[in-house]
C-alpha cells in the first residue's frame, strides 16, 4: 500500500481528480447520485484549494451551456451529472461535441425516469451514445479517478478535441467506500499539463464565430468531420493510457480481458458488475471451468475490431446490458458487439442479458447461472432465447 | 442547393466555426428566392428607399443611382417592392426566369 492509498467513495475520488486537474471553470448542478462529487468539489473551491471558477447554475441545461461558453472562450472546463440531469442538458451535450469543445464530464450512472428511480443502470449514458462524446466506463472508484485524469489528455489532444464522459455506477461505486491510490498533485499537474486553447472566442486579434447556422449545404460535411475525429481518438486513448501507466503503474486499454485467452465461454459487461464477474470467474476457474470476461472501457469510439477479435475464439458469449433499447434487437452493448462480430468469419453463439435496471441487484449466483447457460449453449449449439431479462419477476 | 464548387469535409473549419470575420458575402442566398424583384428603370426615381430597406444589402448603388439588384444574395422578401413609392419594383415568379442564366451563370 502506497502512502497515497485512502479509503474513499467513488464520488470523492472523482472530486479529488478534478481538484488535482484544477480546471478553469466548473459549472454543475447537483443530482443524485452525483451530488457528493459536486459538493466535495465546491468545498475545495470554498477553501481556496483550486483556482476554478465554480458556476452555480439553476439547471443542467444551464450547466452544459455555461461549459460550452467557457470552453469556447478558451478555458479548461468540467462538469458532472447523472440520469435526468444528463437528459435535461441533452441539447447542449450535442452542441459541445459538434463545436469540438474538450469538456470532461463524469456521469454517475443512474436510471432515467420514469417511474422515478435514483439507482444504477446505464440508460442515461447509453442514451447519449450517439451525441459525439467519447465514453469511458469505470469498474470502481480507482478507475473513476484514473479515467477522469486520462480523459483530460484525450479530450484536449489536438487530433481529438472532443468532449469525454467518464462513467461509474451510481451508489455502487459513487457511494461505496473503496481503497483508492491517488497520484501526487504535481504528478497529475504535469500529466495533464497547461491547457492549450484552440480557436478561443475571447481573442480580439482573431474574431471568429461559434455555432453559426449550418444548413443542408455544409452540416453533413461537419458531421463527417466528427465521425473522423472520434474514430481517430482510438490511438490517442491508447497513447494516453501508456503514459498514464508510467506514472501510476496501472495499465489501461480499450477494454480489459480477464481469463479470456483460453476461455470457452465469456461474459461481456461494463462497470461494477465486471468486478462481481471476476469473482465468479475465479471461483469457476478453481473448479476447472474455462470461463472468461471482457470488460469494455471505451464504448465511444467503439473498438469493434478489437473486441470482435478478442471474442472470436469463444464457443458462446453472453453480453450483459444494464439498459434496454426498447423495440431494438437487444440492448446497446449487444447490438454493437453482435454487429462487430460480423467482422470475423467465426461468430460465437451469443445471447443478450438485460439486467439490473433501476438498481436491481445482480449477484454471483446470477452470473454463475449465465455461465452455466453458456456452457449448455456451447454443448448443444442451440440458443433457446436470444434476448433475455435477468432478475425481473414474471 | 449543393454545388461542386463547395468545399469538402476535409477543407472546411471544424466544429462549424467561422474563422474569418465578415465572410457572409461569400454565402450566396439567391437560390432561396421564389419571387424576383424586377425594377422598371423608366419608373424608378433613384430615391434609394429600397436601398435603405433591403435587409440583405442587395440593392447595389453607384454614384447615387441604383446600378443593379444583387440576385446572388437577394432572398426575394419583397420589402423593396412594398416600400417603393412609385411602384417601380415588381415581384415576378422565379419560374418566369427558369431558362435564363443569372449574371454569374448557370444557377437557375
Amino acid at each position: 500500500m502506497s502512502k497515497n492509498t485512502v479509503a474513499i467513495t467513488g464520488n470523492d475520488a472523482a472530486a479529488y481528480a478534478i481538484k488535482q486537474i484544477n480546471p478553469d471553470v466548473m459549472a454543475a448542478y447537483p443530482i443524485t447520485p452525483q451530488t457528493a462529487l459536486v459538493q466535495k468539489f465546491s468545498e475545495y473551491v470554498a477553501d481556496g484549494l483550486v483556482k476554478t471558477e465554480f458556476v452555480t447554475v439553476e439547471s443542467e441545461h444551464s450547466a452544459m451551456s455555461a461549459c460550452v461558453g467557457a470552453a469556447a472562450a478558451g478555458g479548461r472546463v468540467m462538469t458532472a451529472t447523472a440520469a435526468n440531469g444528463l437528459a435535461l442538458m441533452f441539447e447542449i451535450v450535442y452542441i459541445a461535441a459538434s463545436s469540438k469543445l474538450p469538456i470532461v464530464m463524469p456521469v454517475v450512472n443512474r436510471a432515467l425516469s420514469g417511474p422515478i428511480n435514483i439507482h444504477c443502470d446505464h440508460s442515461d449514458s447509453m442514451a447519449a451514445r450517439d451525441s459525439g462524446w467519447l465514453q469511458l466506463y469505470s469498474e470502481n472508484a480507482q478507475e473513476a479517478y484514473d479515467n477522469t485524469i486520462q480523459a483530460i489528455r484525450i479530450a484536449e489532444n489536438m487530433k481529438v478535441r472532443l468532449p469525454v464522459m467518464v462513467m461509474y455506477d451510481g451508489f455502487i461505486t459513487s457511494h461505496g467506500i473503496e481503497m483508492v491510490d491517488f497520484l501526487d498533485d504535481e504528478v497529475v499537474h504535469n500529466f495533464v499539463g497547461d491547457y492549450q486553447p484552440n480557436n478561443p472566442l475571447l481573442d480580439p486579434e482573431k474574431p471568429l464565430t461559434y455555432g453559426p447556422l449550418d444548413l443542408y449545404d455544409y452540416y453533413f460535411e461537419h458531421k463527417r468531420q466528427q465521425a473522423e475525429d472520434i474514430k481517430n481518438s482510438k490511438p490517442i486513448i491508447l497513447d494516453v493510457a501508456k503514459e498514464f501507466e508510467k506514472i501510476s503503474g496501472r495499465p489501461y486499454g480499450l477494454f480489459e480481458s480477464y481469463q479470456l485467452e483460453d476461455a470457452e465461454t465469456a461474459i461481456v459487461v461494463l462497470s461494477s458488475t465486471a468486478g462481481t464477474t471476476k469473482e465468479v470467474v475465479d471461483e469457476m476457474r478453481a473448479k476447472g471451468k474455462k470461463v472468461g470476461l471482457l470488460k469494455p472501457r471505451v464504448f465511444r469510439p467503439f473498438p469493434y475490431q478489437e473486441i470482435a477479435k478478442a471474442l472470436s475464439h469463444l464457443k458462446a458469449v453472453a453480453i450483459l446490458d444494464r439498459s434496454d433499447s426498447f423495440g431494438a434487437f437487444g440492448g446497446p452493448l449487444f447490438t454493437e458487439i453482435r454487429s462487430a462480430m460480423m467482422e470475423f468469419g467465426k461468430i460465437p453463439e451469443n445471447i443478450d442479458i438485460i439486467y439490473g435496471l433501476g438498481g436491481r441487484d445482480i449477484n454471483e449466483q446470477d452470473i454463475e447461472g449465465v455461465y452455466n447457460q453458456l456452457d449448455a449453449i456451447a454443448k448443444s449449439g442451440k440458443v433457446k432465447e436470444r434476448i433475455q431479462y435477468l432478475g425481473v419477476r414474471e | 442547393m449543393t454545388t461542386n464548387k463547395q468545399k469538402g469535409w476535409k477543407e472546411i473549419p471544424k466544429g462549424g466555426l467561422i474563422l474569418e470575420a465578415g465572410n457572409s458575402e461569400k454565402y450566396e442566398t439567391g437560390s432561396w428566392r421564389s419571387l424576383r424583384p424586377v425594377r422598371d428603370e423608366n419608373k424608378c426615381t433613384n430615391c434609394l428607399i429600397c436601398w435603405v430597406y433591403c435587409p440583405d444589402s442587395s440593392i447595389i448603388v453607384k454614384d447615387g443611382k441604383i446600378k443593379k439588384i444583387d440576385y446572388d444574395h437577394c432572398k426575394g422578401c419583397g420589402i423593396c417592392a412594398a416600400e417603393c413609392p412609385v411602384n417601380a419594383i415588381t415581384m415576378v415568379d422565379e419560374s418566369e426566369f427558369r431558362n435564363e442564366k443569372t449574371e454569374k451563370g448557370g444557377k437557375k
